[in-house]
C-alpha cells in the first residue's frame, strides 16, 4: 500500500490555481471596495456626497473637467519631476562627496537623519515669495528639498555598506582608491539608492500637490483641489485627487522599471 | 561623558555653520545684488538677528510676544500630531498584527497598503478635515482638532501597518521552530518572538510617522481656517509677509523643531527598547 | 631573472594588536620553498588567519620580517605576486562569473581579448564552462568557490593564499574541490599556504603542516607529510595517511596539555 501522495492534476492546471489563489483575494476586495463605493455607502450607509461622492458621480466629474485636470495634471507632473532631478542629483552628489572624506559624513550623517524630520512643506510660502506665487519653481524647491535629505542619506549609506572582505579583496589586487570606488562602492550602493529614489518620488509629487495648497497656478492640481473642496464641489475634488494618485503611481514605477533595467543583478526578492 | 561632550559640541558646529552659510549668502547675494535664482533682500530672506528679535517683539501691539504665540501654537499642533500618531499607530498594529496572522488577508489587502504609500495621500487633507466637519454622529461633529488628528492618524497608518506586517514575519523559521518545540502555543511565539523581532520595523515605521504626524497636522489645519496651530500661524504670518517676514521665518523654525523633537522622542524609545547594533561606517 | 627557490620567508613575525593589546602571533620563523603545498592549521585564535594576512600585506607585522619572491611583502602585493581566496567568496553580486574572474585583470589593465581568454581558460581549470553569464546567487556555495580560485589564479601568480576557502561546505563537496585543488596546484605549479580547521584536509593537500599553538600564536611544530603524488581517492585509504592524521593531532593535543613550549617533529630545525 503506497503511503506516498500523487498529485494527479496536470501541471499546468495547478499552477493556474496557485497564481489564481495569489491575486483571488486582492481582486475580491477590490471589487467590493468599488459596490461600497458606488450603492453601499451612499445608498445603505447614508454616506453624505460632501464626505465620499458616488463613484460614478466622480467618474462624470472626472470626464467634464478632463481638460483642466489634463492641464493641472501636466504642471503639477512636471513641478514633481523637476523637484526629483533637482533633489536626487543634489543628494547623490552630495553622497559621493561625503564618502569621500568619510570621517565628515559619518559625523553628520544624524543631522541629515534629523533633518528629513523638518515639515518643509511649511516652508511653501516663502519660496512662493522667492519665485512668484505662479511659478512652477516655488514647487520644484520644495520638492527637491524633500528629495534631496532622503537620496543623500540612502546613498550615502550604500557607498559605505561594502563588505570589509570585499575591500581586503580589493587591497589584494593593488587596486587604487579610485578603483575600488567604482568597481566596488558605487555598484554596491545602486540598491540603496534606488530605494531611496522610489520614496523621493512620493515625496516630490506630495511637494509639489500640497505645496499648491498655499497657492499656486489656477489650473494646477493642488489648486484644484482646495478650490474645489471650498466650493463644496467635492466630486471634482476626488477626480483631481484620482489624477494626483494616477501620477503618483506613474512617477513611482518609472522609477522602479528603471531599477529592473539597471541593476538586473539585484535577487529577484523585491517587495513591491 | 566625552561622548556627550562630543555630541553637543557637533551639533553646535553644526548650528553656527547653517547661521553663517545663511549670513554669508544673504550678505554676497545683497553686495553683488545677483537676481538669480531669487533677489535677496530684507523680505525675502531676513536677517537672521531680525527673525531672533522679532520672536521677543509683542505680535500685536501689547500683545503677547511671537514666541510665546509659537510655543502655544506647536503645542497645539503636537496634540493633534500626538494623538493622531497614537491613534494611526494603535489600528495599523492591530491590523498589522491580523493581516500577519491570516494570508488570505494578507494578499487581498496589502497590495492596497503597500500602493498607498505611492499616492500622495496628504492632498486628501483638505477633504477629510472639511468633510469630517460635515458630519454628525448622533448631533456630535467632530472637533477641529480632533479632525485634524484623523490626518495625522492616516499618515501613521499605512507605514506602520506595512511594517508591523512585514516585522512579524520576519522571525527566522528555525526560531519559530525552536518555540513549538517548547510547546509554546501561538500567543507566547507572538509574545516571546514575534514582537521583539517586529520591534526594529516598527520604529522604522514610527520614524517616518512622527514626521509625518507633524506634517499632517499642518496641513490638515490650512483648510479649516483653524487659528491655534501652527498651520493657522503660517496662514495668518503669509498673509502680512510683505510687512513682517520675521514672523514667518521664525513660525518656520519653530516648525522644524516641533518636527525635530517628535522624531528625537521616537529615536529616544527606541534606544531604549530596541538594541541595535550601531550603524557601520566601512 | 632567476626565480627564488624560497617563495616565501618569515622571520620572528610577531603581531600584536593595539586595540586590547592581543598578541596574535609571535616569533614566527617559516621558509616555503617553490611547489609547496603548505597548511597552518591549529585551534582558533591560534592567528593562522592573521599570518596568512601578513603574509599577503593585509595586515603589517608589529615585528620581523617577511618577504615573498625575494621581495618585502607590500612590494610583491602591489606587484600582485599572489591570489588570495578567502572562506566566503567574496564575488560581487553585480558581476557574471566572467565578470568576477576578470576582475583582477581589468585591474591590471589588460584588453578585453586577452581577459575573455584568460578567463575561458580559467574555467576549463576549474570546471565550470557553461556558466559564463551565471550571477553568483544562481551558483551553490562550491561552484561560487571554484569561481574565487578561478580569480585568484586567472593573473597566474607564483603564490595562492587560501583562508579556509571550503569550510562553509559540506564534506562530499569539500572532498571533492580537495581533489581539483590538487589537480589545479599540479597543473599550474604555484605555491600554496593553506589555512584550515580540518586534519585530514590538512594531512591530505599537504607537502608540509606547520601546526600553531593559541595566543600568542608559535608555530608548535612542523609535520612532513611524505605520502605519494598524485594524490587521490585511494589516498584516504593508506595506512600512512592515518599514521600522519595521528601525528598532528597528537601535536594538536599537546599544544592543548601545556600551551607554551613548542614541540618540535623530524624536518623543522
Amino acid at each position: 500500500m503506497s503511503t506516498v501522495v500523487v498529485d494527479e492534476r496536470p501541471a499546468h492546471l495547478t499552477r493556474l490555481t496557485k497564481s489564481v489563489r495569489s491575486w483571488l483575494p486582492a481582486a475580491v476586495v477590490f471589487a467590493t471596495g468599488l459596490v461600497s463605493w458606488q450603492w453601499l455607502l451612499p445608498d445603505v450607509a447614508g454616506i453624505e456626497s460632501f464626505l465620499l461622492p458616488r463613484f460614478s458621480d466622480v467618474m462624470d466629474a472626472l470626464w467634464t473637467e478632463r481638460d483642466a485636470l489634463r492641464a493641472g495634471a501636466w504642471i503639477t507632473f512636471k513641478e514633481a519631476l523637476g523637484g526629483l532631478l533637482l533633489g536626487s542629483v543634489a543628494g547623490i552628489a552630495g553622497a559621493l562627496a561625503l564618502a569621500r572624506w568619510r570621517p565628515l559624513g559619518s559625523a553628520l550623517m544624524p543631522y541629515f537623519i534629523a533633518a528629513n524630520a523638518v515639515p518643509v512643506i511649511a516652508f511653501a510660502p516663502v519660496t512662493n515669495a522667492w519665485f512668484g506665487t505662479l511659478s512652477p519653481w516655488s514647487k520644484i524647491v520644495i520638492a527637491a528639498v524633500l528629495c534631496f535629505f532622503p537620496v543623500l542619506v540612502n546613498t550615502l549609506r550604500g557607498l559605505t555598506s561594502v563588505h570589509p572582505s570585499s575591500i581586503e579583496l580589493m587591497h589584494s589586487y593593488a587596486a587604487s582608491e579610485r578603483a575600488t570606488f567604482w568597481k566596488l562602492r558605487i555598484p554596491t550602493s545602486m540598491p540603496f539608492v534606488f530605494t531611496a529614489l522610489k520614496v523621493a518620488a512620493v515625496l516630490a509629487m506630495i511637494g509639489a500637490v500640497v505645496g499648491d495648497f498655499f497657492g499656486g497656478s489656477t489650473e494646477a492640481l493642488g489648486v484644484a483641489i482646495q478650490s474645489s473642496v471650498a466650493l463644496s464641489r467635492y466630486e471634482v475634488a476626488w477626480a483631481a485627487i484620482l489624477v494626483a494618485s494616477l501620477l503618483g503611481i506613474v512617477l513611482y514605477s518609472g522609477v522602479a522599471l528603471l531599477e529592473r533595467v539597471l541593476i538586473r543583478w539585484h535577487p529577484a526578492a523585491r517587495d513591491d | 561623558m566625552r561622548g556627550v561632550v562630543k555630541r553637543v559640541g557637533t551639533g553646535v558646529a553644526v548650528l553656527a555653520a547653517l547661521c553663517g552659510l545663511y549670513t554669508g549668502y544673504r550678505w554676497l547675494w545683497m553686495t553683488t545684488g545677483w537676481t538669480w535664482p531669487f533677489v535677496v533682500d530684507d523680505i525675502t530672506m531676513p536677517s537672521l538677528d531680525s527673525i531672533v528679535g522679532a520672536l521677543f517683539d509683542p505680535v500685536q501691539t501689547d500683545g503677547q510676544t511671537l514666541l510665546s504665540l509659537l510655543v502655544e501654537s506647536s503645542l497645539f499642533t503636537a496634540r493633534e500630531a500626538a494623538l493622531g500618531f497614537a491613534m494611526g499607530s494603535i489600528v495599523g498594529f492591530a491590523l498589522g498584527a491580523v493581516i500577519a496572522r491570516f494570508v488570505v488577508l494578507q494578499r487581498g489587502l496589502m497590495p492596497y497598503v503597500v500602493a498607498s504609500q505611492t499616492i500622495p495621500i496628504l492632498a486628501i487633507a483638505p477633504m477629510v478635515v472639511v468633510g469630517l466637519g460635515n458630519i454628525e454622529i448622533g448631533g456630535w461633529t467632530p472637533t477641529d482638532w480632533l479632525r485634524v488628528s484623523v490626518i495625522s492618524a492616516y499618515l501613521t497608518f499605512f507605514p506602520v501597518t506595512v511594517n508591523t506586517v512585514r516585522g512579524l514575519q520576519s522571525a527566522d523559521p528555525r526560531a519559530v521552530e525552536l518555540m513549538r518545540s517548547y510547546a509554546s502555543n501561538e500567543w507566547g511565539i507572538f509574545w516571546k518572538l514575534r514582537l521583539p523581532s517586529a520591534l526594529p520595523y516598527l520604529f522604522g515605521a514610527f520614524r517616518v510617522a512622527a514626521t509625518a504626524s507633524v506634517v499632517g497636522a499642518i496641513i490638515g489645519e490650512l483648510p479649516s481656517s483653524i487659528q491655534d496651530g501652527l498651520g493657522g500661524a503660517i496662514i495668518n504670518f503669509n498673509q502680512y509677509y510683505v510687512l513682517n517676514p520675521q514672523n514667518l521665518w521664525a513660525t518656520n523654525l519653530v516648525a522644524a523643531a516641533l518636527g525635530i523633537a517628535f522624531f528625537l522622542v521616537v529615536v529616544a524609545v527606541e534606544r531604549l527598547v530596541v538594541h541595535r547594533p550601531p550603524e557601520r561606517f566601512a | 631573472m632567476t626565480t627564488p627557490e624560497t617563495v616565501v620567508s618569515l622571520a620572528g613575525v610577531t603581531k600584536t594588536f593595539p586595540k586590547g593589546g592581543v598578541t596574535a602571533v609571535q616569533d614566527i620563523d617559516l621558509d616555503v620553498g617553490r611547489g609547496e603545498f603548505i597548511s597552518l592549521i591549529g585551534p582558533s585564535g591560534c592567528g593562522k588567519s592573521t599570518l596568512l594576512r601578513i603574509v599577503g600585506d593585509l595586515v603589517s607585522p608589529s615585528a620581523g620580517t617577511v618577504s615573498v619572491n625575494g621581495k618585502p611583502a607590500a612590494r610583491a602585493r602591489l606587484d600582485r605576486d599572489y591570489g588570495i581566496v578567502f572562506q566566503a567568496a567574496v564575488l560581487y553580486d553585480w558581476r557574471t562569473v566572467t565578470k568576477n574572474i576578470a576582475l583582477p585583470l581589468e585591474l591590471l589593465g589588460w584588453n578585453r581579448t586577452t581577459r575573455r581568454a584568460r578567463v575561458a581558460e580559467m574555467l576549463e581549470l576549474v570546471e565550470l564552462t557553461g556558466f559564463e553569464r551565471h550571477y553568483p546567487w544562481q551558483l551553490s556555495g562550491g561552484m561560487q568557490q571554484r569561481v574565487s580560485i578561478a580569480r585568484a589564479l586567472s593573473f597566474e601568480p607564483a603564490l595562492l593564499l587560501m583562508d579556509e576557502p571550503f569550510g562553509a561546505l559540506d564534506e562530499m563537496t569539500r572532498e571533492r574541490l580537495n581533489l581539483e585543488l590538487l589537480r589545479i596546484w599540479a597543473e599550474t605549479g604555484s605555491t600554496v599556504i593553506f589555512v584550515t580547521h580540518s586534519i585530514s584536509e590538512a594531512v591530505f593537500l599537504s607537502t608540509r603542516v606547520v601546526v600553531m599553538s593559541p595566543r600568542p600564536g608559535k608555530i608548535a611544530g612542523v609535520v612532513p607529510i611524505d605520502l605519494a603524488q598524485p594524490r587521490g581517492v585511494t589516498t584516504r585509504e593508506d595506512p600512512r595517511f592515518f599514521e600522519h592524521v595521528t601525528s598532528v593531532r597528537e601535536l594538536l593535543h599537546a599544544i592543548g596539555a601545556d600551551s607554551i613550549e613548542p614541540t618540535l617533529v623530524e624536518g623543522f630545525e
